[in-house]
């Protein structure tokens, strides 16, 4: 659905110049929730705005929908536009407009009829939960009810892409939660393609199939959310990672716990139905080994359930050997820490 | 210097000059905004584009505008002279004054309109040019309802500043209020007409000031 290819931006010329992008490619799938993460200052937003030529790269090319955004003509541009909605962290909605008219202006950009916009309008309203709130201007509505308006606006055009610019960075946890469930539904709703950037981990965790990890204006690694989550690989997707799941600390505690017999420490991660089954006690019943959980977590990555444990193994080296592959068998991941 | 005397005041003429004053302004406030409105979208846009000429446009037609703007009014009654009598037919009277009152106000106004556009949040213009839409419709649909509050307070500065024109004017004979507080005060000595002259003058702006403050407050949703 969106293809992006080797995309450059750089701002101001000579000395002055600063590279946001450099040479980026990213490709996302038609239907899913994309998530792009990264600290501030890597490029996210330079990133989601190139996707609808809000900001205009260097070089590369901006594939939306089957169509080179870059190669168009102004008028041809804003005719593909109008199939890519977006929604901002500080929601960008007319102050001088109420909540029905700011839903509408989309639609009157394209001359839609009144009695068109006034069904359209109104099957917004109700999708956003907003009814009562139809006649009110923007600043008599909180923070959430704004994102709420701004994704019904974004949706008035029909498109097949939503583009979200750290659209629930202003927001407090539990709102923060809702508009994440209403972009989880309308996204399921209408088969429409999500691209979210973000810097918080658990906004990916919660509603993202596929995730970037984006620094200094490149991708430093990418997959499916319970790919890069559960294995992250390179330093800036483990230090956005360790606040959701800290095991530095544990590890170097559990590594000085001085033992008469050997001992093993290693994470073990269970996924999907597995998170729930006996699979770990089982297991070493039969190899005779005793373990000690130092840490563990369950939770679900989108509707994946998953557990993480670390586990400091004890007993005969060869059993604890056996106990590894064993687990591994079963399909769970195993990673020997120390 | 004895007390005043109101009984031998010609309240015909007064009237004549009220009338005059409203003239003036009624016509030259409709042509300043006509004018000035455009002009100030064009200064407005010209200051962001990314293209070099159209920035060069920018800078003669600021430089323009801050000529015109820093002309003192008196002199540009005299200067404009050929042309008003080009334009209106006369250079004198209700009619003479309109002509170099629209050329003193209209880039002061402009001006205005620039300052307010300006304040428009990027972020809902960019929103607007992500929905597709053309510099004209984003002219139209958002940066105009967005700078209402902001465009009446400037049209309120104008005027107000058209009636101290129009007052001015009266120097040259221009006619309506202030002609008359100068042709009687000033010239005559009799100080009764310019008090009163001086009172409708006050009252005149405080009137415009609070429409102008209501209409302010009415549109403003921040
Ligand atoms: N309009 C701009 N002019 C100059 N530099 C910019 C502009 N926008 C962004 N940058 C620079 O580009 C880099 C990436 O910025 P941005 O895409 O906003 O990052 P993020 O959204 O991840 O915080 C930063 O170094 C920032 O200073
Ligand atoms: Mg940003």
């Amino acid at each position: 659905m969106i293809e992006l290819k080797q995309l450059t931006k750089n701002y101001g010329k000579g000395t002055h110049m600063t590279t946001a992008l450099s040479g980026l490619n990213l490709s996302v799938e038609k239907g899913e929730i994309f998530g792009v993460i990264g600290h501030s200052g890597a490029g996210k937003s330079t990133l989601i705005r190139c996707i609808n030529l809000l900001e205009r790269p260097t070089s590369g090319e901006v594939w939306v929908g089957g169509v080179d955004l870059t190669s168009l003509s102004t008028k041809s541009l804003q005719a593909e536009r109008r199939k890519i909605g977006m929604i901002f962290q500080h929601f960008n909605l007319l102050s001088s407009a109420t909540v029905y008219d700011n839903i509408a202006f989309p639609l009157r950009l394209i001359h839609t009829s009144k009695s068109d916009i006034e069904q359209k309008v109104n099957e917004l309203l109700a999708l956003v939960g907003l009814e009562e709130h139809s006649d009110k201007y923007p600043a008599q509505l909180s923070g959430g009810q704004k994102q709420r308006v701004g994704i019904a606006r974004a949706l008035a055009s029909e498109p097949e892409v939503l583009l979200c610019d750290e659209a629930t960075s202003a927001l407090d946890p539990q709102t923060t939660d809702s508009i994440l469930k209403l972009l989880l539904d309308i996204n399921k709703r209408f088969e429409l393609t999500i691209v979210l950037i973000t810097h918080e981990m658990h906004v990916i965790q919660r509603i993202c199939d596929r995730v970037a990890v984006i620094h200094a204006g490149g991708i430093v690694e990418h997959g499916a959310v319970t790919d890069v989550f559960l294995k992250p690989k390179h330093p800036v997707t483990r230090d956005f990672i360790r606040g959701e799941l800290d095991n530095s600390e544990i590890i170097r505690e559990a590594m000085n716990v001085s033992s008469p017999i050997s001992s093993r420490v290693m994470k073990v991660t269970f996924l999907g139905s597995k998170t729930y089954e006996s699979i770990l006690s089982k297991i070493v019943r039969e190899t005779g080994v005793d373990f000690a959980i130092l840490q563990g977590t369950i939770s679900t990555i989108k509707d994946t359930p998953y557990g993480q444990l670390i586990v400091r193994f004890e007993g005969n080296p060869d059993d604890i050997v056996i106990t590894k592959d064993r687990l591994i068998q079963q399909g769970l991941e195993v990673e020997v820490m120390g | 210097m004895g007390g005043l005397d109101f009984s031998l005041i010609d309240w015909k003429e007064i009237a004549t000059a009220i009338l005059d004053t409203l003239k003036m302004l009624g016509a030259s406030a409709i042509f300043t905004f006509i004018l000035g409105l455009p002009l100030g979208i064009i200064l407005y846009l010209a200051s962001r584009s990314s293209s070099r000429r159209v920035n060069s446009v920018y800078v003669v037609l600021s430089f323009v505008v801050n000529i015109l703007r820093s002309v003192p009014f008196i002199i540009l009654i005299v200067a404009m002279i050929p042309i008003t009598r080009e334009i209106v037919g006369v250079s004198f009277g209700v009619l003479g004054t309109i002509p170099p009152l629209v050329v003193g106000a209209a880039p002061f106004f402009a001006r205005l309109v620039e300052t307010s556009l300006s304040e428009v949040d990027r972020g809902v213009i960019e929103a607007a040019e992500g929905m597709g839409a053309s510099t004209q419709q984003i002219i139209l649909r958002v940066l105009l309802p967005e700078a209402r509050p902001g465009l009446f307070a400037a049209m309120t500065i104008t005027i107000i500043t058209l009636v101290s024109y129009t007052a001015m004017s009266g120097q040259v004979g221009g006619g309506g209020l202030g002609d008359l507080a100068i042709r009687y005060g000033y010239f005559r000595y009799e100080k009764e007409v310019m008090i009163i002259a001086v009172v409708l003058i006050v009252i005149l702006v405080q009137f415009l000031q609070m429409a102008g403050d209501r209409l302010v407050r009415h549109f403003t949703r921040k």
